[in-house]
């Protein structure tokens, strides 16, 4: 891995764009780019012109292969490879979604994109659309994000307005519509086949799988389902080149990506920095440090549905290969930052109410597992607990793990597993002392008994 | 009441799907912006629009946690309590408020004036903790600047809609620090948002 990022950091000089390029965000500070002629005095549209009239459809899911591109929701499946599973002559219509329902904690940047630029996300769901053979595009935006969804529909409007939306577009005799759907408020539907149960207007629930989307999706159709910040990285792809896109980030993580940084630092932020760039540059450069000159106790890397990582891991590349290596997940990107301060009992019983309170119910040892996991943990932060309810919670989390419809599961015994490994003496010092290790519930004398 | 308007530009959003039962979110919506929460008449024209059976449409209301099935307050404030606002002091700014507004979470005020939540994550992690007043973000707040909105609801004012005060540059490099004191978040959530930008200009 260490190589890996050598070998960039070397050839810094050859980059083509130079050592930090922003393939997604280079125009965000540009007043007015959320406008279509902004945009388009700033280079927007051109991509879509020259995919139309310079590229057969296979020829772009080509490119995308080749440019390494992988998803930026959270499983990071390689984009390219996703569009050519795409079923084809099925005798029904296919879809695109572009998922723009970012509810993970910790996760920020959709809407970042949908708020500022817009148009990026409206011109890859074309270029995407064409390349896949779609002729009706949906994108998704959560329900809570009110601002986000005027702004795409005002965006998809202008792009309709405009040429780019609609019939024979700009004479390539491509068709495309494209409908901005809006959400409720349900984290499940970030799921890709809730995410279609919502889109057909009913409960978001989960679909078994197989068949996956690329099969039966949408109202039975072959579907596509990509992260908004995906998608708003292909203009850039077909812009500068696939081979430009992949001389970032590592041999197997290229690119950048919006790294979304929140939590114990002086400047929070979205960052786009290739792939493979050390955790502690992000943290420490960008990041501007510890809020306070507070010591690092624990990073969570990818959103709160992956393990924790410790400070002696600070050199760790943000890459899915590294963050893997190093035994949590690279996820949304939403990398939290937590200081010596913070009681972990204490936080990961808060991260743990939000996968109860968004369990969709349809899963047994999901609906009542997350239940009984907050509970347990409430009653170890409030020092009612007992040494037997840590193993209680490891069995538990056993019996969520794998044994359910949706990844929403999983997701909810990362930060619980992992801390329990990495500080299950703070779950003893509750146990013992009926108060925090450290933090403003810090009590440090052994409970009378 | 759902007028014959509503209901003309809910089957104007269901035609724009494939099957028209796609417009029932969209629909239930617009008809909680009509009544200000969901009541039978409202599930009765959804269902009529998208098609669908009112059972059905009842139980996409359920499921969905922004569908009010009481009236709500005037202002509903909805303040996030992930992890990161956690991290960011969200749990005393809920307090401060339950103080200032006198209701307590998951309540409405008995006037009507107020619905107080403690909600999921707003995707606004990096401008924690933060808040939505009727749907609109107030980012990075203080108790100082969320004694300083109270005062201008208690006028009567709305939160304007506008972008997060993002602090992130084309470079990659952020501002200094977040310039956004107490008394500014205010402003920044009543419609100034494109600040970030023209300041780094």
């Amino acid at each position: 891995m260490a190589e890996t990022i050598d070998t960039v950091a070397h050839d810094e000089q050859q980059l083509p764009l130079g050592p930090s390029p922003k393939f997604v965000t280079a125009n965000i500070d540009v007043p007015g780019i959320d406008r279509l002629e902004v945009y388009r005095d700033h280079g927007g549209y051109q991509a879509l012109e020259k995919a139309l009239k310079g590229y057969q459809p296979e020829q772009l899911v080509d490119a995308v292969k080749k440019s390494g591109l992988r998803g930026r929701g959270g499983a990071g499946f390689p984009t390219g490879m996703k569009w050519s599973f795409l079923a084809k002559n099925t005798g029904k219509p296919s879809y695109l979604i572009v998922n723009c329902d970012e509810s993970e904690p910790g996760t920020f940047k959709d809407r970042m994109l949908m708020e500022l630029l817009p148009h990026e996300i409206v011109e890859g769901t074309i270029i995407a659309s064409y390349a896949n053979g779609v002729h009706h595009a949906f994108i998704y935006v959560r329900g809570e994000l009110a601002y986000s969804g005027v702004q795409m529909e005002r965006a998809v409007e202008e792009a309709r307005a405009a040429g780019y939306i609609g019939q024979n577009l700009l004479g390539s005799g491509f068709d495309l519509e494209i409908t901005v759907a809006r959400g409720a408020g349900a984290y499940i539907c970030g799921e890709e086949s809730a995410l279609m149960e919502s889109l057909e207007g009913k409960r978001g629930y989960p679909r078994l799988k197989p068949p996956f989307p690329a099969v039966v999706g949408l109202y039975g159709g072959p579907t596509v389902i990509n992260n908004a910040e995906t998608i708003a990285t292909i203009p850039a792809i077909v812009r500068y080149g696939a081979d430009v896109y992949a001389a970032y980030g590592t041999e197997k993580s290229k690119g950048t990506r919006v790294y979304c940084l929140s939590g114990h630092v002086n400047r929070p932020g979205n960052y786009e920095l290739p792939l493979g760039t050390p955790l502690r540059t992000l943290i420490e450069d960008y990041g501007g440090g510890m809020r306070g000159g507070k010591a690092l106790k624990a990073i969570i890397p990818g959103g709160s549905s992956v393990p924790f990582l410790l400070p002696d891991q600070l050199d760790t590349p943000l890459d899915f290969e590294g963050i893997a290596a190093a035994g949590s997940m690279l996820g949304s990107g939403g990398v939290i930052v937590f200081d010596e301060d913070t009681c972990i009992v204490g936080a990961v019983a808060r991260m743990s109410e939000f996968y109860r309170d968004e369990s969709c119910g349809k899963c047994t040892p999901c609906r009542e597992g997350t239940f009984w996991l907050v509970q347990l943990l409430e009653r170890l932060e409030h020092g009612e607990g007992k040494a037997s309810d840590i193993e209680l919670l490891n069995d538990i989390c056993d019996n969520i793990a794998g044994k359910v419809f949706c990844p929403l599961g999983d997701a909810a015994t990362m930060s619980i597993t992992s801390s329990i490994r990495l500080f299950r003496d703070e779950y003893l010092h509750h146990v013992r002392t009926g108060g925090c290790l450290v933090g403003p519930g810090a009590r440090r004398v052994a409970v009378a008994t | 009441m759902i007028s014959d308007d509503v209901k003309q530009q809910m089957r104007e959003i269901c035609a724009r799907y494939p099957e028209p039962r796609s417009g029932t979110l969209l629909c239930l919506h617009l008809a909680q912006e009509q009544e200000g929460y969901i009541t039978p008449e409202g599930i009765a024209a959804v269902a009529e629009v998208t098609g669908s059976k009112r059972d059905e449409i009842e139980s996409v209301v359920t499921f969905y946690s922004m569908y009010f099935r009481e009236p709500p307050g005037r202002y509903v404030v909805n303040v996030c309590t992930s992890i990161s606002c956690y991290l960011g002091g969200c749990d005393h700014l809920l307090a401060h408020l339950e103080e200032r507004l006198a209701v307590r979470r998951g309540e409405t005020r008995a006037d009507g004036r107020y619905t107080l939540r403690g909600v999921e994550c707003l995707a606004a992690c990096g401008m924690a903790p933060v808040l939505q007043v009727n749907g609109e973000f107030v980012e990075r707040v203080t108790t100082e600047s969320a004694d300083a909105l109270v005062d201008r609801l208690e006028r009567g004012e709305t939160v304007a809609s506008a972008p997060g005060a993002w602090n992130v540059l084309a470079d990659g490099r952020p501002q200094d620090t977040p310039t956004v004191s107490g008394a500014s978040v205010a402003e920044d959530a009543a419609g100034s948002g494109r600040q970030q930008g023209e300041k780094a200009r």
